[in-house]
């Protein structure tokens, strides 16, 4: 009985989301203060109604109710307990209602957080996240309902895919969706103000601390799947440019662009039109890369379970969503060009470098995702694009942003003096040169991309430094105003991530040996010695686990363990990697195929991997920068309803 | 013109070829073979476990078979082979892995890997009898009935509603009939 509760608050979640979209709505153009005072109340209950319903699957999955086909298909009773909570979101159904949970914690911060926003401009942006949220539901109610009896019950469920039995599922999805679902208040607040007739640019303003908080989680969230993907699926790798790591790079590239362009629009006014099309398109693309991780449309190696009708399903609701928006677009952007001009060599200039560098970026990811369906569609054959097309374009791509970077730090608005900027930035300019000439002398391995990706990375991170001392040198104090904190740890945070990728992609080194108990192996001065497996039990599979002891000349450094474990439930053989990570290397084994009956002799992978967790850190970085930016003070302001325009010469903030 | 329709326009182009993928996608799944109905084509492989031995079309007469091409390769077949694992668990149908286009190092260790659900794997290095049987996307399955006969194809990556709609009732009628 208590499933079929789950279904009716999540029937009653639309209702209340329908509510929520037309009655405020209604209310903002009528002036009925009645009307728009129920955006509060709606979107606060929609959030309690989803809460019940989510609260009630994984309920199931905790007391492993078999006689919901969900719950059979993806959970065991052999299950340990804190798989039970990752295992609702760990197929279609369930982590579309984590989806559609996260757009109603989303809704109803809006919700609680913006009071101080215009009454009838708040109406419309929870309006159209109401919108939203009812064709979400809709989705989930008609196509793809988590809460679907099996009659008779299952007697055991077929257990949840090792592969996302893992610590990394459990979190890197609701991460990712904060992400995700997050654009949708950026693109609800573009559509109110495309809605209110004169569009000023007090939304940019305003969506500024939303859209930073979603990129940081969407930052967060993808670098964790990369993580994850690292060391679960045994291969080293942590980016393969495949269609689902596309879907949630896109958002991510035209989020990137959205925080800096909402820059320039919130400060000069200039790109109005721009940021609005961004705003649409970040949370546009994250629809699109739902249909295309959903429908069956790409093939993917971590493709869910895909559906025509769903996919019809997505596609008109991409088609409302973004036409009906884009349409909104064409009749309402200003028609004339607005905030004042600028000069070749000012901030704007260099923000523009940053906004077209990452819209051709996702342009390009994007045609290289669609571009197989595209062949086939023609019927000209099935192709796949891959590293070599993304990889090399990133690389020319990422040339113009690194070089511009500081200088758009540094630069003024409207106009600046290009001598003056290299007299400033000569220090930073040649020190970063000689680290990586540095390094190319002693390292020549890594060759002329990799050094300069390290020129680039240092380039960066000293520029970004350099701009503070500058700035706590003029001020004659060691206080740094937050909005420079934060611009600066993101700005580090792509420095760390260039230096990492750079030294990963050339300096590493992995082998696939054949090891009997008692062989050693020299890498990168390390000695690996494989001293032989044994079985190991598990909750619910059965391992092989080898010994390998690392040691640098007489030191040993650790003892690394990877498994082979086989799955009791559905018979599937995962590889557990064992990994020694370090700031400026990674240890890593993998345990492959016994080669011989006896087990005596493996399939072992060992991976040397300089710098790899410069990755990640990077991201991290990154998100600490986008929620630093966030929580500025100047966004808890009273904002009046149409702001005076000023230039704030002395704040620097992007 | 109003240049502020462009995005509109090109989100149009974009929604047109999504719609001809997913009619793709459909037609994936739903396109008819012309071998349905028609004898199974010839073949006489080496198998897999065994490479000195051969097993051929003849000898698998008088039972249902599943006949599955795939490839070490073939990213979908690692996306599908749970559900060929639960299949095989059934044991309600003889399961052929036609491994084509491939190493065998390859298949072997890819199916100690991620367990080997087949009854019998054999050997089409060349793809001479995927061509045969018409087979242009990996993975490929074809059921045949105790005649010899191909009565069902699917195109794609099988999924479990396909095994529960398509494969199982046609082996339930076969039981039940004779």
């Amino acid at each position: 009985m208590t499933v079929e509760l789950g279904q009716i608050s999540l029937l009653a979640a639309l209702l209340t989301a329908l509510v929520l979209g037309v009655v405020p709505m209604i209310g903002s153009y009528t002036g009925n203060r009645r009307f728009i005072a129920v955006s509060t109340s709606a979107s606060l209950i929609q959030f309690l109604l989803l809460i019940i319903s989510f609260g009630i699957l994984t309920s199931a999955f905790v007391v492993q109710d078999f006689s919901v086909e969900y719950v059979a298909r993806n959970s065991n009773s052999l299950l340990p307990m804190h798989y039970r909570f990752s295992a609702v979101w760990s197929a279609h159904e369930g982590s579309l209602l984590l989806w559609e949970l996260i757009l109603a914690v989303w809704i109803a911060a809006v919700a609680l957080f913006s009071k101080r926003l215009p009454e009838i401009f708040r109406a419309r942006v929870l309006a159209v996240l109401g919108w939203i949220s009812v064709g979400f539901l809709l989705f989930i109610i008609l196509t793809s309902n988590p809460f679907g009896r099996l009659i008779p019950s299952a007697v055991e469920g077929l257990d949840l895919n090792p592969l996302l039995q893992d610590f990394g599922l459990i979190i890197h999805p609701p991460l990712l969706y904060m992400g995700y679902v997050g654009f949708s208040v950026a693109f609800a607040f573009a559509v109110a103000a495309l809605l209110g007739g004169e569009v000023s640019r007090d939304w940019v303003r305003w969506s500024r601390p939303w859209t930073l908080v979603a990129w940081a989680f969407l930052t967060i969230g993808i670098a964790l799947g990369s993580w994850w993907a690292y060391y679960e699926l045994g291969w080293g790798g942590y980016w393969f440019w495949d269609p689902v790591e596309n879907a949630s790079f896109m958002p991510w590239l035209v989020g990137t662009a959205l925080i800096h362009s909402q820059a320039v629009t919130e400060k000069r006014g200039a790109f109005g039109n721009w940021t609005l099309l961004l705003a649409l398109s970040a949370f546009s693309l994250s629809l699109l890369g739902t249909f295309l991780v959903r429908s069956g449309v790409l093939t993917s190696v971590h493709a869910f379970a895909s559906d025509p009708t769903r996919g019809i399903f997505i596609l008109i609701y991409l088609a409302v969503v973004v036409g009906g928006s884009l349409t909104l677009y064409a009749a309402r952007a200003p028609k004339m060009i607005q905030g004042g001009g600028f000069a070749g060599m000012s901030r704007e200039t260099f923000l523009l470098v940053n906004n077209l560098v990452f819209a051709v970026m996702a342009a390009m990811v994007l045609t290289g995702t669609l571009y197989p369906l595209l062949i086939d569609a023609l019927g000209a054959g099935k192709i796949s694009v891959g590293p070599p097309y993304f990889g090399l374009l990133f690389t020319w791509l990422l040339v113009p942003l690194v070089i511009a970077l500081p200088f758009g730090i540094f630069s003024r608005w409207q106009q600046d003096s290009g001598s003056r900027l290299a007299g400033i930035l000569r220090w930073p300019l040649l020190a970063s040169l000689a680290i990586g000439a540095v390094v190319w002398v002693m390292q020549p391995s890594i060759g002329f991309v990799s050094a300069a990706g390290i020129t680039g990375g240092a380039w960066v991170i000293l520029g970004s430094l350099f701009y503070v001392g500058q700035f706590q040198l003029k001020k004659k104090s060691f206080r740094i105003p937050g909005s420079i904190l934060a611009m600066t740890l993101a700005h580090v945070g792509l420095g760390v991530f260039l230096v990492g990728l750079s030294m990963v992609s050339t300096l590493s080194t992995e082998k696939h040996l054949r090891m009997e108990a008692g062989d050693k192996y020299q890498m990168a001065g390390y000695t690996f010695e494989f001293l032989g497996t044994k079985i190991v039990q598990g909750p619910n599979y059965t391992a092989n686990e080898g010994e390998f002891v690392i040691s640098k000349g007489d030191q040993e450094i650790t003892r690394l363990y990877p498994q082979k474990r086989e799955y009791a439930q559905r018979g599937n053989m995962m590889t557990e990697a064992a990994i020694d990570p370090g700031l400026t290397r990674d240890l890593y084994v993998s345990l492959g195929e016994p080669l011989d009956q006896s087990g005596r002799a493996w399939a072992v992978r060992v991976y040397h991997k300089p710098f790899i967790r410069w990755i990640w850190l990077g991201a991290i970085f990154m998100l600490a920068g986008g929620m630093l930016a966030a929580a500025n003070k100047r966004y808890r302001r009273k904002m009046p309803a149409t702001a005076p325009v000023k230039t704030e010469a002395k704040e620097v903030a992007a | 013109m109003n240049s502020r329709i462009f995005p509109l326009l090109g989100f149009a182009l974009l929604i047109v070829l999504l719609v001809v993928g997913l009619k793709i996608a459909d037609r994936k799944t739903n396109l008819p073979s012309p071998l349905i109905d028609k004898p199974v084509p010839v073949f006489d492989l080496p198998v897999l476990a065994s490479p000195g031995q051969t097993m051929s079309t003849e000898s698998l007469l008088g039972k249902y078979y599943l006949v599955n091409f795939w490839g070490s390769w073939c990213v979908t077949c690692r996306a599908e082979h749970p559900v060929v694992t639960e299949l095989a668990k059934l044991n309600a149908v003889y399961i052929v892995g036609m491994n084509f286009r491939d190493e065998s190092e390859d298949a072997v260790a890819w199916l100690r890997r991620w367990g080997d659900p087949y009854d019998v794997s054999l050997i089409d290095y060349d793809g001479r009898v995927s061509i045969d049987f018409g087979v242009y996307a990996a993975p490929e399955t074809f059921l045949v009935d105790p005649t010899g006969t191909i009565v069902f194809k699917h195109l794609g990556q099988l999924t479990w509603e396909v095994v529960e709609t398509e494969i199982l009732p046609r082996l339930a009628n076969m039981e039940s009939g004779s």
